[in-house]
């Protein structure tokens, strides 16, 4: 089954490439955004019928490699 | 004394790491990413590069290798372990040194020499070090080092922070910052003070036609360091 999962960078982490995405933005004339933050999506496929258990491994697998704890955030979807 | 280089695919700091060692009398070997075993050593080396294309997070997917836990046992058995700028990222994203390598403040790629102050000499890397001030080279868009306050407290009050980056006279403020790192930090130690990580690049300052001689300070004071 598939799993998605966006990592985040936490609050308070420098994000510069937001924050020149956002400056973009405002200079096409979407002077009403006031901030950007970017991130990570990920789509996992896993070999695995139980929902529960699936987001289980994929917590893990979090927690191991696709996000670092340090300064990011994850959210299994 | 022995040391070891690993490769990993993308490092690109490999041989020059390779030819600094062995101009100051190591005995160095190359040990590819996917062995299992390190060679008997006494320091071991995770070059600078981009491993594995940068995917993910710098460092991230070297800091899962094969040979990677053979570094992790070797480094908590009391061991010498070396990051330079992509060994650097490698080595938080193990676990063995506190923090992280964000992107660089302003969005660049920045490739030139830099000063820096060394912090903490209670360490084989700079005990007895006859320089406190050394012009290193710096190649990396991801060097901007981040940590927790919590973090940041931990390390300060366990002197684990290497080195800072100065001006030419030692200050450090942010127009010796190239990069946004917190505090200027240039380099961290584990608690045990084995393990160094550092974005300055001292296999690149061996040479003083060619760039300068302050990395040769470096590595001949770490072998001498060894031999005691």
């Amino acid at each position: 089954m598939k799993i998605k999962v966006v990592v985040t960078l936490k609050n308070g982490v420098l994000d510069p490439q937001g924050k020149a995405i956002q400056q973009t933005l405002n200079g096409m004339g979407y002077s009403n955004i006031q901030g950007v933050r970017q991130g990570k999506y990920f789509d996992l496929e896993i070999a695995e019928n139980d929902e529960a258990k699936a987001k289980v491994a994929a917590e893990e697998m979090c927690k191991k490699l696709l996000a670092n704890l340090v300064i990011e955030d994850f959210k299994i979807l | 004394m022995k040391s070891s280089v690993i490769i990993f695919p993308g490092s690109n700091c490999d041989r020059d790491m390779d030819v600094a060692l062995k101009k100051f009398g190591f005995k160095n070997t190359m040990v590819w990413h996917n062995d299992d075993k390190l060679p008997k050593s006494d320091l071991i080396v995770l070059p600078g590069g981009f491993s594995y294309g940068d995917y993910l997070r710098c460092g991230s997917i070297a800091g899962k290798s094969k040979i990677i836990k053979s570094v992790i046992d070797f480094a908590q058995g009391g061991g010498l372990v070396l990051g330079i700028c992509n060994g650097f990222q490698i080595l938080t994203e193990t676990g063995l040194l506190p923090g992280v390598l964000l992107q660089n403040k302003n969005i660049e790629f920045i490739c030139r020499n830099v000063f820096i102050k060394i912090s903490d000499k209670n360490n084989k890397y700079f005990n007895k070090i006859n320089k406190e001030i050394l012009e290193l080279h710096i190649a990396h868009n991801e060097g901007n080092y981040f940590c927790s306050n919590d973090e940041l407290k931990e390390i300060e009050n366990n002197n684990q922070i290497a080195a800072y980056y100065c001006d030419e006279k030692g200050n450090c403020d942010n127009d010796s910052n190239p990069n946004g790192a917190l505090k200027n930090i240039a380099g961290v130690l584990n608690k045990e003070k084995n393990v160094l990580g550092m974005m300055p690049h001292p296999e690149r300052m061996i040479d003083k036609y060619l760039s300068g001689e302050d990395g040769s300070i470096f590595f001949k004071n770490l072998l001498n360091n060894l031999k005691i």
